[in-house]
């Protein structure tokens, strides 16, 4: 059932797989539809537009002014004993973090839950370096014992049922199988625990990273990521240049809106607020404390003022709870690290064009995303812009996004030259509209993949231009208003 | 690594598109909240308890026999708790030999960290305050009162002043006066029991952190 | 969200058939003049109409788009509302044109337009307050609102309020009456499979729900839904909102082509 092995590229393969799957659709299907409700349920006493207004405002505003203050976020950060590194790609970002384990000699290390770190896939490098690399988000737990990757960037192992992650448990470390969730939780509680007290370096995300005071903010309900942050004795978090806020007091909405949107929680369990290492007089906490801020196509997005509000994100998975082609196919068919909307508008600057070319077709642009985003990212609008760059499809704005023009294949152009040259012209348009209504009964009976489940519409026998035509010159004569 | 950073600065400089408009930021709407304190301590209550966390309304002078009786009803042998704040000086000079031991978090947690994973069964902690809107507590770990106590043993109780409870994160943030001050090493929002819900959506307390959360609420 | 109405109720309007309306479905934009005409507003039909543009621009190809807008700019000069029979082209002129002409020559030209586009249900609700007094038999419907007209035009109420002036109409609600019926224009095609995912459950939702018929007022979305409804046999036609009003003023059975050519 593991669908790990698809490559990047094969958007279709995935999704087959995913729709012929009953067991990953029951899945996805129950979970939105929970998370959709509960999402509601927790905006319910609020208003939820002006808020979401706030948000947008918020992280516009430190977009506005991102390198300087990520320059006060590190130089706050360093004041406070935090070092801060720097790194353009992820390739650079893994280093970083291996060439800071590896000074301290570290054989382990602890993860609290980072989308970045999968971006990069940090885990895969470290273990290259004999390092040993530990999820211990339950979910991130989960999918990587089954040797996965997640499938949603809130709920990692969202796409397994009980049953699977029960057996799962069993395989991997002799849990007895049950259908008890407190149990398998207690289960995992234990292995991990071990590892907590062992581990050498904690390794965690960031949600949002507080220029004014030099904060890390970490959203959390389980407490490994506190674990994560306090226990090792060193901390590295890992994040994308984007996740810097301006002020502390764009916490309070920020977070109002990630919980609400993520889970329908009010607030997480846990808001982890890092501003240095342990001090002289305390008694726990890492002795160190890293950050590593990482590009990887970031900077490139920050180039086009529409693009740019792709940046805005908050990742709360809002967008894909509400995606109905993300809850028919689930979060592997996409082939990369962030699936559903969030995915089709991030991953095309992240790997380029080439590689996810199929991504900003997969939507019917229906907008639920775009709908209930905490932050109003204008989903559509931007897939809209990456199909029109997949195609450079516009002279008069020239494309940007790497491998831009990648399907702009002659046909393609045929067809759409063609199309304008009958609709242009209104002449060319009625005479094909006439000769449509003409050949009606020849119309074919199949039409690739709609037919396969549908009926094929017939053409009317007369266009609204000739009934109009005809109506027209009859009203002509007929002069008296109706009633 | 310095070459990264003046590429990355110089990238979003020469960038950053030119009329970058950016709307006000109008934070009405996470504020003028105006509940009464009555109305915040209820707040308080109903929401930290619907994500399991226990509250117990007691008088001020009245909490440590209450402690004590939950303590009997969590079957807790020890109790980890601060060594120089007031409320557990109180608690320590009215302790006697048949109650759960006290511990104190006197060493740097290297040293005792095997026990701390597996034999504290309890902490008590103070806290800054709690939020209404949130039903949150505000803890600042400090020399005294670790990080850890409030993480890593299974119950933890919490004392919290009724009259800070405070509507919202940012009203606490302005009248502590947060950023004026400056902020510890580590600051945090605790808003009931350690909980996941990674298995199939259900909801399981006490993965990594606390399985209960219990404040006593000081009126 | 909903657009402000105008200070006086226009005497004339400019009818914008949409091209699937137009070779498809003329039934409906007829229904739809003729809901008009009987509210007294003189319906002008420009022959030089042709498509909205929105093929073309959600793929990717904005300068084919462009042109084709310029010639609608053109077809539908003056200064009457613009009314057209579906969500999805009425978002694509009042919304989309503005940004594909965004620091063009046209931009203001366009602008202009877009402000005179009226999806047409919710010109006769909001606009002409049309009372309807419905002639026909009991049955239950579901509306099925289009994306476009729910989250771009802001018409999630529209298409309900309108059937619930209707006696003898039963109005019932799918579930999740907001979730998209996987239409969406070419996706339908280039991603068959994941479409035929969505409107399956869109076609059961509505037949669950006990409606005898649904009505939308876009014709993708019709296309996709009663295409699946009736190669699956499941006896749940599908019906232009505007071709359904129509019918339920007059006898029931009564074509509309046939009322209009009577006049
Ligand atoms: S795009 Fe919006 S809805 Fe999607 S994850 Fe980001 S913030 Fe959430």
């Amino acid at each position: 059932m593991s669908l790990q092995t698809i490559p990047l590229h094969s958007f279709d393969a995935g999704a087959q797989a995913a729709l012929n799957n009953p067991q990953v659709r029951r899945n996805f299907r129950q979970a939105m539809d929970g998370l959709m409700s509960k999402r509601a349920a927790a905006f319910a006493d609020w208003e939820l537009e002006p808020l979401r207004e706030l948000g947008a405002a918020i992280r516009l505003r430190a977009l506005a002014r991102l390198p300087e203050l990520l320059e006060q976020l590190e130089a706050n950060l360093q004041k406070q004993g935090v070092q801060v590194h720097w790194a353009q790609t992820g390739e650079e970002a893994c280093q970083i973090i291996r060439d800071i384990c590896q000074a301290r000699g570290a054989k382990s290390v602890i993860k609290g839950k980072s989308m970045v770190s999968e971006e990069m896939e940090l885990n895969h490098f470290l273990e290259a370096a004999g390092i040993e690399a530990l999820e211990s988000d339950l979910g991130e737990y989960i999918v990587q014992l089954a040797e996965e990757t997640p499938s949603h960037i809130i709920m990692p192992a969202i796409h397994k049922n009980t049953d699977e992650i029960s057996q799962l448990l069993h395989e991997k470390t002799g849990t007895e199988p049950s259908h008890d969730v407190d149990y398998l939780t207690a289960s995992a509680r234990q292995q991990l625990r071990e590892k907590f007290m062992t581990a050498d370096v904690g390794i965690s995300g960031v949600n949002f990273a507080v220029a004014e005071t030099g904060t890390l903010c970490l959203v959390e309900n389980e407490g490994n990521g506190r674990l994560t942050t306090s226990v090792p004795a060193c901390h590295i978090a890992v994040t994308g240049i984007e996740k810097v806020i301006e002020k502390l007091e764009d916490v309070t909405p920020l977070l109002a809106l990630l919980t609400r949107s993520a889970t329908g929680q009010h607030i997480t369990t846990y808001f982890n607020m890092v501003s240095a290492p342990r001090q002289a007089d305390e008694k726990d906490g890492p002795e160190a404390v890293h950050l590593v801020l990482v590009d990887s196509g970031r900077s490139a997005i920050y180039q086009d003022e529409a693009l740019l509000d792709t940046l805005r994100c908050i990742r709360c998975g809002a967008c894909m709870n509400h995606c109905p082609v993300y809850t028919r196919i689930g979060g592997h068919a996409y082939g990369t690290t962030y699936p559903g909307p969030i995915g089709k508008i991030l991953m095309p600057h992240l790997l380029g064009l080439e590689a996810t070319q199929d991504l900003p077709s997969a939507s019917t642009l229906c907008g639920a995303c775009a709908e209930v985003c905490p932050v109003k990212i204008p989903i559509p609008r931007l897939l809209q812009r990456l199909r029109k760059e997949a195609v450079d499809g516009d002279s008069l704005r020239p494309s940007r996004v790497r491998g831009h023009g990648v399907k702009r294949h002659w046909r393609e152009r045929l067809i759409w030259s063609v199309w304008r040259q009958i609709h242009a012209r209104p002449r060319a348009y009625r005479w094909a509209g006439n000769l449509l209504t003409r050949l009606r009964g020849l119309m074919p009976k199949q039409l690739g993949g709609w037919t396969r489940v549908r009926t094929l519409p017939k053409p009317a026998a007369r266009t609204l231009h000739q009934l109009m035509q005809t109506r027209d010159a009859q009203t002509k004569t007929a002069q008296e208003p109706r009633a | 690594m310095n070459q990264a950073r003046a590429a990355i600065l110089q990238r979003l400089r020469q960038g950053r598109p030119a009329d970058f408009a950016v709307p006000e930021s109008d934070f009405t709407v996470v504020r003028q909240r105006n509940w009464s304190l009555e109305e915040r301590i209820e707040r308080f209550q109903q929401k930290i308890e619907s994500v399991q966390g226990q509250v117990h309304r007691v008088a001020e002078d009245h909490w440590i026999p209450v402690l004590i009786r939950l303590l009997a009803e969590h079957q807790i042998n020890n109790l980890l708790l601060s060594e120089n704040k007031a409320p557990a000086q109180a608690l320590r000079e009215q302790w006697h030999e048949d109650l759960p031991s006290l511990l104190s978090y006197q060493q740097p947690l290297e040293a005792w960290k095997e026990t701390l994973f597996n034999q504290v069964d309890a902490a008590l902690t103070s806290c800054r305050g709690g939020i209404a809107e949130t039903g949150s507590l505000i803890l600042w770990p400090d020399a005294d009162e670790p990080r850890l106590m409030s993480l890593v043993p299974p119950v933890h109780f919490v004392l919290l002043q009724a009259k800070q409870i405070y509507a919202t994160f940012d009203e606490v943030l302005r009248e502590q006066a947060w950023v004026e001050q400056g902020l510890p090493t580590n600051a945090l929002l605790i808003s009931g029991p350690s909980k996941t819900a990674d298995i199939e959506q259900t909801l399981a307390y006490g993965v990594h952190g606390p399985k209960a959360l219990i404040v006593l609420l000081l009126e | 969200m909903s657009q402000a109405l105008p200070p006086t109720p226009p005497t004339q309007v400019i009818f914008y058939a949409t091209c699937l309306v137009d070779l498809y479905f003329p039934d409906a934009g007829l229904a739809g003049i003729q809901l008009l005409e009987r509210q007294g507003i003189q319906v002008i039909f420009p022959q030089n109409q042709t498509c909205c543009g929105q093929p073309a621009y959600s793929s990717g190809f904005n300068d084919q788009a462009r042109e084709v807008v310029l010639a609608q700019l053109e077809a539908l000069a003056g200064d009457c509302p613009i009314v057209l029979p579906s969500g999805s082209c009425a978002a694509m002129m009042k919304h989309h044109y503005p940004e594909l002409f965004a620091g063009t020559p046209q931009a203001q030209a366009i602008q202009a337009l877009a402000d005179r586009v009226w999806e047409l249900s919710d010109f006769l609700l909001r606009v002409c307050q049309i009372q309807l007094q419905d002639q026909g038999q009991p049955i239950k419907v579901a509306m099925h609102t289009s994306c476009s007209a729910r989250r771009e035009m802001g018409l999630a109420e529209t298409g309900p309020q309108l059937l619930d002036q209707l006696s003898q109409v039963e109005r019932v609600e799918q579930a999740r009456a907001s979730e998209c019926c996987g239409f969406g224009g070419r996706f339908s095609l280039r991603h068959a499979d994941i479409s035929a995912a969505m409107v399956a459950d869109k076609a059961q939702a509505l037949k669950a729900a006990g409606a005898e018929r649904f009505v939308t007022t876009d014709c993708g979305c019709m296309m996709n839904i009663a295409g699946y409804t009736e190669k699956q046999g499941l006896g749940l036609p599908g019906q232009h909102l505007l071709s359904f009003l129509w019918e339920r003023l007059n006898a029931e059975g009564q074509a509309p082509e046939e009322v209009g050519g009577r006049s």
